[in-house]
């Protein structure tokens, strides 16, 4: 369920420190969301581009990662030009389309996409155990780190679980309609499955406490300190930084 | 009085779920010995997994003694410092194996009893290499067959170096091959061990004793009525089997 794809590769981008890839997408994720200039959110679209390029991944691939955006989107696009108050671009039939809508739509699309791009080239290079890693030393409690690897572990096992019960529901015969009889089923099979689920739960935790758990987060990677870290960090946080105050400049003029 | 070569003793142990009248164990004895290989055959609902998880302290018993190394458990604090001597492998290698990565989850149990990363590492590639599965050290839990997650499973278990060791039916859903392996696994272990299971073959392979459990109680080698024999007679067509 939980494909991982793109972590593992031999670019530069796979052998930085996690910890640093984290620390690297927060900024600039942050700086693209904040940034309000059309032509700048074009430059850290180019930036997301390179890095996607760097990290030497399947363009077809990352594309079709998009796809849940796209619904997005098109939903902005369909909603926002008719709405959004402005000078009016164009009538049809009573619809106005403003100029305005249509630059924030295309705002909303390059800032969107290129945080997309971001993720896919930063984090998604890594397997879920290093992110793991990673957020732990960057000092995010170990609560949620325990969190994101459970929540990775167990997913699939509660996939199986819900494919196992709706299997069974289908072998005697269920053929899901619009009809009460189909949702009363499916509310079944959600409850059953959150039933099996804390149960699944409690013998986990049971389990753990067997093997001596005392809510530490203990890990055996081991990133040996690489100058390129560093670099890599500083690179990103001064394109950040110098975009941020280009753009406060910019709005001064 | 400490018994030297007492790993394990229940006395009177009594305990039923919140909620329900039936006592699961009723007024139970039971005394695992250094060395002993014991098996236990009973019935579903017999109350087999809630003895194992009563004396790893995840059940607290209503009435009795555990006593543990000769030292009597009451609270979590006695039950926390045994738990790395008595090693107990759940029934479903899904519930035990939580790491994202093989050599993960084997480490996790030495890095708890306070061994550092690379004691920790050591300690999980030798026991993955004691039982032959070294090839998935680095392989992802939950990508496993059930065959390799009951072998890991219990490789995270011996990681903690037991003294003892309580399996809850291992061999459940597992292929001959995987069976057979864990026969010569068992039998080369020099730790006691308690196995539940419901295969009369396999228990027989690897334990010296075999118990039965009835109405919340032990019932010894000599009260046990179950017996497996298959022989042909005049009654019927077929070799059939009575249990």
């Amino acid at each position: 369920m939980v494909e991982e794809n793109f972590a593992y590769g031999r670019s530069f981008i796979h052998k930085l420190d996690p910890k640093i890839r984290i620390i690297a997408s927060i900024v600039l994720s942050f700086a693209t969301a904040l940034c309000d200039n059309l032509y700048l959110a074009m430059i850290y679209s180019f930036i997301s581009i390179f890095l996607i390029l760097m990290a030497g991944l399947n363009t077809i691939d990352v594309v079709k990662r998009l796809k849940p955006l796209f619904w997005f989107l098109l939903m902005i696009w369909i909603i926002l030009p008719l709405t959004f108050e402005g000078d009016i671009l164009y009538r049809f039939y009573g619809f106005k389309i403003t100029g305005q809508g249509v630059v924030l739509c295309i705002k909303i699309t390059i800032k969107s996409i290129s945080i997309l791009f971001l993720f896919t080239a930063l984090i998604a290079t890594m397997t879920v155990a290093s992110l793991g890693n990673g957020l732990h030393r960057i000092h995010v409690p170990d609560k949620m780190v325990f969190l994101v690897l459970m929540t990775y572990r167990y997913i699939s096992v509660i996939e199986q679980e819900y494919k196992r019960l709706l299997r069974a529901a289908k072998f005697r015969g269920f053929n899901p309609g619009t009809n009460l009889h189909s949702y009363k089923t499916f509310a079944y099979l959600a409850g059953m499955l959150f039933v099996r689920a804390s149960l699944r739960a409690q013998r986990v935790h049971q389990a753990m406490l067997c093997r001596g758990f005392n809510q530490k987060f203990h890990t055996l990677d081991d990133y040996p300190p690489n100058r390129l870290n560093s670099i890599f960090l500083m690179g990103i946080c001064g394109a950040s930084a110098s975009l941020v105050i280009l753009e406060m400049i910019w709005v001064e003029i | 009085m400490i018994d030297n070569d007492s790993v394990i003793k229940l006395e009177d142990i009594s305990f039923s779920y919140t909620g329900s009248d039936i006592q699961v164990l009723d007024h139970l004895n039971l005394e695992i010995n250094k060395k002993d290989r014991i098996g236990l055959i009973a019935p579903n609902g017999s109350g087999k997994t809630t003895l194992l998880h009563t004396i790893m302290g995840l059940c607290k018993p209503d009435s009795g003694t555990i006593k543990v190394f000769g030292k009597i458990l009451n609270n979590e604090k006695d039950f926390l410092q045994v738990r790395s001597k008595v090693g107990l492998l759940f029934q479903d290698s899904d519930d035990q194996l939580f790491c994202p990565t093989v050599l993960e989850d084997v480490a996790f149990g030495p890095l708890n009893l306070g061994f550092s990363r690379t004691e920790a590492i050591d300690i999980a590639e030798k026991t993955l290499k004691r039982l032959g599965i070294q090839l998935f050290e680095h392989s992802v839990t939950h990508k496993l067959s059930g065959g390799q997650k009951r072998l890991v499973a219990l490789a995270s278990v011996l990681a903690m170096e037991p003294e003892v060791l309580l399996l809850d039916e291992p061999t459940a859903g597992l292929d001959n091959k995987v069976k057979k392996k864990l026969i010569h696994i068992l039998n080369s272990l020099d730790i006691s061990y308690f196995v539940i299971s419901h295969e009369f073959d396999f228990a027989n392979a690897v334990t010296d004793k075999i118990y039965s459990m009835e109405n919340g109680r032990i019932l010894r080698d000599d009260e046990i009525h179950i017996h497996h024999h298959e022989h042909v007679h005049q009654h019927g067509k077929h070799p059939h089997i009575h249990k």
